[in-house]
């Protein structure tokens, strides 16, 4: 299994394409905080996105419902996105393997290393200190729009992106 | 799983950035002359609005070919982002933006390119309210004695004008970052093919992409890099990243975008509103350059050193400045920072003094007379009367461009060419 220090273009790649549903856990309601920006992100690009936030739950924001925690997903999520610091990251882990998510992702300046070790155990795949919204950014084409370095180069023709919203 | 790929310096200057157009497959970056750029529908323009997506919507803040040339300037430094500017002295302008208010400091090099010292003790402190606190940095210590509590960046040049000095970023780094404060290096004479600033502790890179990079005098450009290392809400000192930002509804840079707040803040606050956006057009022209970099200033560098000995032998030039010569002393800092050559821009006094240095600029029949660096063509002028003009002597001879000083930026002509037109003019200043 991968080390965590680094991750491949094409083991990212491959993660994005494969996971269908993503819970935000540790979702602001707040439009200006990272967590609304990813979960709209996601939103917009296809996923079905699962906010989870006790305070909010029972509420709608972004045409979705809030929940209160993993438990109560109408389904079990491929991935889990944890907007929450290293120590709260462990539990919420350990949540993820009892619904059955099959990833877990903490986000930037988040590793917990001995959660990850008990999520791989359990057979999930673990991404920490990283961002979603960024990495599909970086490898589809995009983040270079506002001078980004994604460290990919490309000699294709890239698939011009559509929102998969009108699609829904 | 394939191991991940990662591809040389050349490569880079090629390819990083760009991609076949995916509406035509053009394979070279087409000019985007367009201000401005239609939305998919209200929600796509409101998420753009809100930076919630990334994307184009008017070329004073993001261009699709300006865009290239950001990312390519970001790989080939090592940093995370740039932000490409008009103008050499608005990248300075918007690397300092974010991180100074009215009545804060900054420390600077003495020895920089002499509209540097202008801008930063002219413009700055009358209109912003921004003070340079201006040391030697031949001393690093002589940066931590005058750090304050009102100090907010740090900036040098890592080779710096007029020639042949050369400054230890790591030492002033390691300063800086002990005193959570950013190190900014102006890195236009030495370009990232001979030395990368960041590698060595630097926070931002700035450039005047007008130089080297573009590297045959069309195009003025600038250019600030972001490391992406600087963790710009610890201290507090810097509420532009770290603070709610009334223009975005609250929104906080550096909590939000993490390692990308300084690039974004640049374009979604420093060019939105003050406005000193490269034109696209310009942007190819350097792109252009940048693909040969490496070809071209490997030339500039062996040039500038055979010029460099050349002057150093002949016996009406008093001294030379080029940090490649074993005579300078900067020769050992040269050899750590900067191994594949010590750039193409140097100094040399001529005997006689100011009279004979007139007379040198005036005979040359190769050399171009004119206010530049960094073009194919070899060029040449007298600081102290045009470039470093408005400083007290004081501030020209502490930066290096005292009334006997001639520049050189030495060219990719035939190098026996170069050398001849030297050999002529400096006959006639000395006959």
């Amino acid at each position: 299994m991968t080390g965590h220090d680094s991750y491949t273009d094409d083991f990212l790649r491959n993660l994005l394409g494969r996971v269908r549903s993503v819970a935000i856990v540790g979702f602001s309601a707040s439009e200006v905080k990272a967590s609304y920006f990813v979960a709209k992100y996601l939103r917009d690009k296809g996923y079905t996105v699962y906010p989870v936030n006790p305070g909010v739950a029972g509420q709608e924001v972004l045409g979705m419902p809030v929940y209160a925690s993993l438990k109560d997903l109408p389904q079990a999520p491929d991935m889990v996105d944890i907007f929450r610091n290293a120590q709260a990251a462990g539990g919420i882990t350990d949540e993820a393997i009892a619904v059955g998510a099959k990833v877990v992702w903490m986000q930037l300046g988040v590793r917990n290393d001995e959660a990850a070790r008990r999520a791989e155990e359990a057979g999930l795949t673990v991404i920490m200190n990283r961002c979603p919204k960024i990495e599909y950014q970086r490898l589809f084409g995009e983040i270079g729009r506002i001078g980004v370095n994604s460290d990919i180069i490309v000699n294709k023709k890239q698939k011009l992106t559509r929102t998969f919203k009108k699609l829904m | 799983m394939s191991e991940q790929k990662s591809f040389g310096f050349e490569t880079r200057a090629i390819h990083a950035g760009a991609a076949p157009d995916p509406a035509t497959g053009a394979r070279q970056t087409p000019i985007y002359q367009t201000t401005s750029f239609v939305f998919d529908d209200i929600d796509d323009a409101a998420s753009l609005f809100n930076l919630q997506k990334v994307g184009f919507i008017y070329s004073r803040l993001t261009n699709p070919t300006v865009a290239v040339l950001e990312e390519r300037l970001a790989n080939l430094e090592g940093g995370v982002g740039a932000t490409a500017t008009a103008s050499g002295h608005s990248a300075q302008l918007l690397a300092l933006f974010p991180l100074l208010q009215p009545g804060d400091e900054f420390i600077s090099s003495t020895k920089l390119y002499g509209g540097s010292l202008n801008q930063f003790s002219n413009s700055f402190p009358r209109a912003f309210g921004w003070k340079a606190v201006f040391v030697d940095t031949d001393n690093p210590e002589n940066v931590r004695s005058a750090i304050t509590p009102k100090t907010k960046a740090i900036f040098v040049e890592s080779l710096a004008n007029p020639g042949g000095i050369v400054t230890d970023v790591e030492a002033i780094a390691k300063i800086a970052d002990a005193a959570g404060i950013p190190l900014i290096v102006d890195n236009t004479l030495a370009t990232p093919y001979l030395l990368n600033p960041i590698q060595w502790g630097a926070t931002l890179v700035v450039h005047s992409t007008t130089k080297f990079l573009s590297g045959n005098g069309t195009s003025v450009g600038g250019v600030v890099i972001d490391s992406g290392k600087f963790d710009w809400s610890k201290s507090g000192k810097y509420p532009a990243l770290s603070e709610p930002d009334p223009g975005y509804h609250g929104l906080k840079f550096h909590e939000t975008f993490g390692h990308l707040a300084f690039t974004i803040h640049g374009h979604a606050v420093g060019l939105r509103d003050l406005g000193p956006s490269q034109a696209p057009l310009n942007a190819f022209l350097t792109l252009n350059g940048i693909e040969t970099l490496p070809l071209r200033i490997q030339r500039h560098a062996d040039n500038a050193l055979k010029v460099a000995e050349f002057l150093e032998g002949h016996p009406a030039v008093e001294w030379v400045s080029y940090a490649g010569l074993k005579s300078s002393k900067y020769h050992t800092l040269a050899q750590k920072y900067l191994p594949k050559g010590a750039g193409a821009v140097l100094t040399f006094g001529v005997k006689g003094g100011y009279e004979a240095g007139v007379k040198v600029v005036e005979s040359v029949e190769l050399f171009s007379h004119l206010a530049n660096i960094g073009d194919t063509r070899s060029l040449i002028i007298h600081p102290s009367s045009t470039t470093h003009r408005q400083l007290s002597p004081e501030g020209q001879a502490s930066a290096g461009a005292g009334p006997e000083v001639v520049r050189l930026s030495v060219g990719l002509e035939s190098v026996d060419d170069i050398i001849a037109d030297l050999d002529q003019a400096l006959k006639k200043a000395i006959r």
